[in-house]
């Protein structure tokens, strides 16, 4: 047997393995996850691919999705899908697929912002309800049932329709409606975890709580709130949609994709390409995130779980 | 049944703090959130001095937020919810005139949600791990991704443009008498069954678009309470006992019933919400086409006054079904 040259490279490499077994193993189980799931797998590729539309929808674009070519207008208006134009064009000889296209990237966007704000008030807010428990516990807890006492869609508009309708007051409203769902998650974990060995050893020798609360008990709590937050990505996409639809939200020429659904329906049956195509990349990047958090669920399902594993070691020994 | 008494009676105290909070969220949003209230409710920049000025006396604007609170509650529970600017109707009247029919489109949507996807997520739990139950999942999933306006529009496209058998938009025809507000009730009450067809021929294709995402909710419980309930000890119990056939599944279904109601309840709140956009695309003259057509007209009494009965509506939903909860089942009392 011929020992392997141990490079300082590769010494570090094996370090660095040995310090993340665990993120290994996890990515490891979540490869077996998307290979075993035909369904998860699908939706990992429609939100792979939603993200870089997103990325860099705007820089491919065939045409110009905003600008309006005057000169044009009127021969190449409204025309049905072809070669030339895949989903059509609209009321201004605009290409439709060009604007979907760059959609994609204000639903990243708004998603993202979203996620941005509400996801730190939930993670802060449940972490202290959860650790600290009564006067601030029932106070955190109130104000997250008071919000959770109307339907997402519901509040939303409220808030969006008094702050004035455009894109960014609809993710400040977004936001101030999604926060309560995660504050709910991370302390229901927080519970759990708060009276673990581990926080207590830190609490005696001293950590400062800032350090207990982020350090010691936020990385148990992430895993579930990764799968809502995955769950969730579609809903707020949906919801902004929905929103834009209703003339909140986005204002036109932005092309974001409830907009557009509702632009095309004045046109509808006849020019049926124009509310058809936007419409279906909404339902399909919905879906993506909604296949892969399922997926995802099933996961950290213990009983899931311990199967894949079972079934994993079966084979390998 | 003392027990069940006090259970009630506890839950009903909870149940004001519930409604005062679902008030000043309310309050919050139309009196802390905008610049100027006043300026706002009378219809933005556009706005006469002097209405903007009256308004300000009116709901004491002028008074600081707590006052301002006190009032707002006085107001609403003396039935003054507000004024339209554009229907110059109180806000209350015209929320009575829309309610009716969307409460009607949201039973219909309920009655679709529970003949489908209860049996579907029975199958689905029964054929475990079979094409049925990936399908039914997969169904599930798709029921809570599609954008409810597209599914709308691509509805009327096939049953109304396409196959020409239902109607696009619309209630039906007014039947000749109002007992109850909705439509399909009242025609079968006055035995006007021309009136009773061509009125459900219009609240098909709406309470589709409605119940289509509850429906995925509603199997995917239905099949893991199944599930569970198939996997507890009473259940292996009856087995050992020789139940069979329907004895057993009885068994089953009815300890499965008591999570399948609760998403029951949380999704006829949801429901509520899903009609302002359902309401909007079939022309449905329910609250959620008059929250739009508010929104539009930048409408601000009126979107608070839909808001907060949406809110309520939920809320009180929330009470009904967790009494339910408590007459089925007794573990919940204690």
């Amino acid at each position: 047997m011929v020992s392997m040259p141990r490079s300082r490279s590769f010494k570090f490499l094996m370090e660095l393995r040995e310090k993340n077994q665990a993120r290994i193993k996890e990515l490891r189980l979540m490869y077996e996850v998307l290979k075993k799931s035909p369904l998860a797998l699908i939706g990992f590729i429609l939100v792979l691919g939603f993200i870089v539309i997103g990325i860099i929808g705007p820089y491919i674009t065939p045409y110009d999705p905003i600008k309006i070519d005057f000169s044009n207008m009127i021969k190449e208006r409204l025309q049905p899908p072809s070669w030339k134009h895949w989903f059509g064009t609209d009321e201004y000889g605009r290409d439709i697929f060009s604007r979907v296209l760059a959609g994609a990237r204000i639903s990243l966007m708004v998603s993202i912002v979203v996620m941005a704000i509400a996801i730190p008030i939930g993670i802060i807010l449940g972490l202290l309800a959860g650790y600290y428990g009564g006067v601030v516990d029932e106070i955190v807890m109130r104000i997250t049932d008071i919000f959770l006492s109307f339907p997402a869609l519901i509040l939303a508009i409220a808030f969006s329709a008094t702050l004035g309708a455009s894109i960014w007051s609809a993710m400040i409203a977004l936001a101030l409606v999604w926060w309560p769902g995660y504050v709910r998650v991370v302390r229901a974990q927080t519970l759990s975890v708060r009276e673990s060995l581990f926080v207590e050893a830190a609490k005696a020798i001293g950590v400062k709580t800032s350090r207990i609360l982020f350090r010691h008990i936020l990385p148990n709590v992430i895993t579930p709130l990764l799968v809502l937050v995955t769950l969730d990505f579609g809903s707020v996409i949906l919801t902004s949609a929905a929103l834009s639809f209703i003339g909140l939200g986005a204002q036109p020429p932005t092309p974001e994709w409830g907009r557009l659904v509702a632009d095309g329906r004045k046109w509808f049956p006849t020019r049926w390409w124009y509310t058809f195509f936007p419409g279906l990349a909404i339902f399909l990047t919905v879906l993506g995130w909604n296949l892969l958090g399922d997926g995802l669920r099933d996961m950290l399902d213990p009983k899931f779980r311990r199967r894949l594993e079972f079934r994993k070691g079966d084979t390998n020994e | 049944m003392a027990e069940l008494k006090y259970y009630l009676i506890r839950r009903l105290i909870t149940f004001v703090p519930t409604i005062l909070g679902v008030l000043l969220l309310v309050f919050v949003i139309s009196h802390a959130v905008p610049a100027d209230p006043a300026r706002l409710w009378a219809g933005g920049e556009k706005a006469k001095p002097e209405v903007v000025e009256m308004i300000r006396e009116k709901y004491h604007l002028n008074e600081p937020m707590h006052i301002q609170f006190y009032y707002y509650i006085k107001d609403l529970l003396s039935g003054n919810w507000g004024e339209s600017p554009v229907t110059k109707r109180p806000i209350l009247e015209d929320l009575a005139d829309y309610f009716p029919a969307t409460f009607e489109l949201a039973i219909a949507s309920t009655i679709l949600m529970v003949i489908v996807a209860i049996p579907l997520g029975i199958i689905s739990a029964f054929k475990r791990d079979t094409i049925i139950d990936h399908l039914v999942r997969l169904f599930a999933l798709m029921g809570i991704s599609v954008p409810v306006f597209w599914l709308a529009i691509i509805l009327q496209w096939i049953f109304y443009y396409q196959l020409g058998i239902l109607p696009a938009t619309g209630r039906g025809i007014e039947p000749s008498v109002s007992y109850t507000g909705l439509y399909l009730l009242d025609s079968l009450l006055a035995g006007e069954f021309d009136k009773f067809v061509t009125n459900l021929s219009h609240i098909i294709l709406p309470a589709i678009t409605l119940a289509f995402p509850g429906i995925g909710v509603i199997a995917r419980i239905t099949r893991n309470s199944v599930l569970d309930a198939m996997s507890s000890e009473f259940i292996d119990f009856a087995e050992a006992r020789g139940l069979h056939g329907f004895q057993f599944y009885r068994h089953v279904l009815k300890n499965a019933m008591i999570p399948i109601i609760t998403v029951l309840g949380l999704q006829f709140g949801f429901l509520l919400s899903g009609a302002v956009i359902t309401e909007t695309i079939f022309a449905w003259p329910g609250i959620g086409n008059y929250a739009v057509k508010a929104i539009n007209a930048l409408d601000y009494p009126a979107i608070m006054g839909t808001t907060l009965l949406i809110g309520l509506v939920f809320v009180i939903v929330n009470l009904v079904v967790d009494v339910i909860y408590a007459l089925i089942d007794p573990r919940i009392r204690f």
